[in-house]
C-alpha cells in the first residue's frame, strides 16, 4: 500500500524546529527535513547529539520550543488531550530498554499497544474484545513469540522482550515507528533479528520506520537514508547511495 | 614490580572525621535529652527487681481465661482489619498524587504531603479518646482511629516505593497514547503491587498491637480485658492476653512473608 506511493509525500516534516530544554540545553537547532512516506530513516549521531529529543518531538513526548512539525500535512503542537492521544495511536516506539512491564505477562503487555483505541474503563477492566486477543497471537506469531504469550515479561531474554515490544507496537497498527537504539543492549546475532523485523515491517506493511543508531555499520546496511546530527544540528542528509565512509566522518567531527 | 600511584586521601577523609563527628554529636543529643527530660537510668537500675516480680506472676498464666479473650481478640483482629483495609484504600489515590515521579505540579503534591504530615502528627491516643466521646464506647471508634493511623502511615510508605518504579514502561505506555489512569493500571500498578501488599500487611500488624491499647480508652477490642486484668492485678491473665496477641502477630508475619514470596 503505502511503500508504492511516490517519495514525495511525506509523512513527516519538520520545519525550523528549535528545541531547548528547561535548563538551556540545545537540545534542536533549526531542524528542517521531510520524511517520505514509507522510508527507512537512520539518525547517527555522537552521544548527546540531541538523536533521541528528535524522535521524541514526533510523537510529542517532548514539546519543541519554536517551529513546526507536521504529520500528514497537519501541524501537531496544538494537539492536545484526545486528539494527542489519537496521534499517539497511530506511531510505534521501541525504546533501547524496551520498557515492558516486567511483572507482566508478555500477553498483558502486548495487549498495551491497544489502550490508545479503547475507552480508559475497559482498559482498565481488561475488555478487550475477541478480535483484539487474536491480533496478539497474530502479533506474536511475527516476531515468533508465541509460545511465550503466557510467560512473565522478565522471564524473556533481552532480545525477546524487544520481539514483545515490536509486537505491542504492531497491536497499534502504526503508520510510523520510532525506535531509539533499539538494538544497543542487544549481541550483535539478536540485533539482527531485531533489525531485520523492523525492515520486514517496512517493506512488507510500508510502515515508515525511524531508526537511532551508535552502530554506522548498522545504519549502513538497512537504511534507505542517512541523517546526521552534532550538537542539534542537521549536519548530514543523503539517500543511502550517496552514504561514503569519507563523507559520514563529518557527522563525528 | 612498581606500585602503582594511589592518590592521596584527604586528611578529612583517612582520620573518619566526618563519621566520628556525628557520632559524638548523637551521643550528645542523647545526654542531653535524658537530663533535660529527667529520664534517669539509675531509677530503672534500682527499680528493676520490681520489673522481674511483675515477670514472676506472669508467668503463671491463667490459660482458662484463654476462652474469654477469643471473642474480644476476634474483634480486635477485625478492627485491625477494617482500619488498615480502609486506611491503605483512601492512601492508593494520595499517594499517587503525592509522588514526585508522577505529579510535575509542585504545588499540589507539596499541599498533599503537607495535609498527609498533618494526619501523621494525630496522635492516635489523641484520636481514639477523640472518637470514643463521639461515637460512644465500642469498636467504631478503635476502626475510625486506626484508618486514619493507617492512612498517614500507610500513604508515605507507598509514595516512597512509586517513586522507585521504571519510569520506561510508564514512557512506553504514554507513546501508545494511554491516559493517565490506563498509564497508572498498567505501568505503576504492577510494578508496586507486591510492596503495597507487604506494607499492607505490615501497617495491619502494627494496628493489631495498636489495638490492644487503644481498647484501654474504650475503643474496643482486646485491650479492654487488658485493662480490666492490669487493674484487678490479675497477671496470670495480663499474659494470656499478650500471649494471645504475640500469636496474632506471628501469624500475620508468616502470612506476610509467604504472601510476599508468592507475589515477587
Ligand atoms: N530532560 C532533559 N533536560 C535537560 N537536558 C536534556 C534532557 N534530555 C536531554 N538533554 C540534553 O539534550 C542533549 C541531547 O540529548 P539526547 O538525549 O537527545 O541525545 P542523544 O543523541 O540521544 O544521545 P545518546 O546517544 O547518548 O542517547 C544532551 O546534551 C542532553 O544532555
Ligand atoms: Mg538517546
Amino acid at each position: 500500500m503505502a511503500a508504492t506511493q511516490p517519495a514525495t509525500d511525506s509523512i513527516i516534516s519538520f520545519r525550523h524546529v528549535n528545541k531547548v530544554y528547561a535548563n538551556g540545553t540545545v537540545g534542536l537547532k533549526d531542524i528542517n527535513f521531510d520524511i517520505p512516506r514509507g522510508q527507512f530513516l537512520v539518525v547517527v549521531g555522537l552521544s548527546g547529539a540531541g538523536k533521541s529529543t528528535l524522535l521524541r518531538t514526533i510523537n510529542r513526548l517532548h514539546e519543541i520550543s519554536s517551529g513546526e512539525i507536521q504529520i500528514d500535512n497537519e501541524a501537531i503542537s496544538a494537539y492536545k488531550g484526545k486528539a494527542l492521544r489519537q496521534l499517539r495511536c497511530h506511531i510505534g516506539m521501541i525504546f533501547q530498554n524496551f520498557n515492558l512491564v516486567k511483572r507482566s505477562s508478555v500477553e498483558k503487555n502486548v495487549l498495551s499497544g491497544l489502550v490508545g483505541y479503547y475507552p480508559t474503563w475497559k482498559c482498565v477492566l481488561g475488555l478487550f474484545s475477541a478480535h483484539d486477543h487474536q491480533r496478539v497471537v497474530q502479533a506474536l506469531d511475527r516476531v515468533s513469540l508465541t509460545p511465550k504469550i503466557f510467560a512473565r515479561a522478565d522471564e524473556l531474554s533481552g532480545g525477546q522482550q524487544q520481539r514483545v515490544a515490536i509486537a505491542r507496537t504492531l497491536m497499534q497498527d502504526p503508520h510510523i515507528i520510532l525506535a531509539d537504539e533499539p538494538v544497543a543492549s542487544l549481541d550483535p546475532r539478536t540485533s539482527k533479528d531485531v533489525m531485520d523485523t523492523l525492515k520486514r515491517l517496512n517493506r512488507e506493511d510500508g510502515i515508515t520506520v525511524i531508526v537511532n543508531l551508535h552502530s554506522v555499520a548498522i545504519a549502513r546496511q538497512y537504511a534507505d537514508r542517512i541523517i546526521g546530527l552534532r550538537a542539534g544540528e542537521l549536519v548530514y542528509d543523503e539517500p543511502i547511495a550517496n552514504v561514503t565512509e569519507a563523507n559520514l566522518d563529518q557527522i563525528y567531527n | 614490580m612498581a606500585n602503582p600511584e594511589v592518590p592521596h586521601r584527604p586528611w578529612t577523609q583517612r582520620y573518619h572525621v566526618a563519621a566520628i563527628g556525628w557520632s559524638a554529636l548523637l551521643i550528645a543529643l542523647l545526654v542531653a535529652s535524658s537530663i533535660m527530660t529527667g529520664a534517669n537510668f539509675s531509677i530503672f537500675l534500682a527499680n528493676i527487681d520490681q520489673f522481674f516480680a511483675l515477670l514472676g506472676q506472669m508467668s503463671h498464666p491463667t490459660w482458662a481465661y484463654t476462652k474469654i479473650i477469643i471473642q474480644p481478640l476476634y474483634e480486635t483482629i477485625q478492627m485491625a482489619l477494617l482500619g488498615t483495609t480502609i486506611g491503605a484504600a483512601l492512601a492508593v489515590p494520595f499517594s499517587l498524587l503525592a509522588a514526585s515521579n508522577l505529579v510535575t505540579n509542585q504545588i499540589l503534591r507539596n499541599l498533599i504531603r503537607f495535609f498527609l504530615d498533618l494526619v501523621r502528627t494525630l496522635p492516635d491516643l489523641l484520636m481514639a479518646a477523640i472518637f470514643v466521646a463521639i461515637f460512644g464506647i465500642g469498636s467504631t471508634a478503635g476502626v475510625v482511629t486506626l484508618a486514619i493511623f493507617s492512612f498517614g502511615m500507610v500513604s508515605k510508605l507507598f509514595y516512597e516505593v512509586i517513586e522507585t518504579i521504571d519510569m520506561g514502561p510508564l514512557e512506553a505506555l504514554k507513546s501508545v497514547g494511554a491516559s493517565k489512569v490506563t498509564l497508572i493500571w498498567y505501568a505503576v500498578l504492577p510494578q508496586i503491587l507486591n510492596q503495597f501488599v507487604s506494607y499492607f500487611l505490615y501497617t495491619l500488624e502494627i494496628n493489631v498491637r495498636a489495638s490492644t491499647v487503644l481498647g484501654y480508652l474504650g475503643a474496643g477490642g482486646i485491650g479492654v480485658y487488658l485493662q480490666r486484668s492490669l487493674g484487678e492485678f490479675n497477671y496470670g491473665a495480663t499474659a494470656v492476653i499478650i500471649l494471645a496477641t504475640l500469636v496474632v502477630v506471628l501469624i500475620i508475619d508468616g502470612l506476610s512473608n509467604h504472601l510476599r514470596r508468592v507475589l515477587l
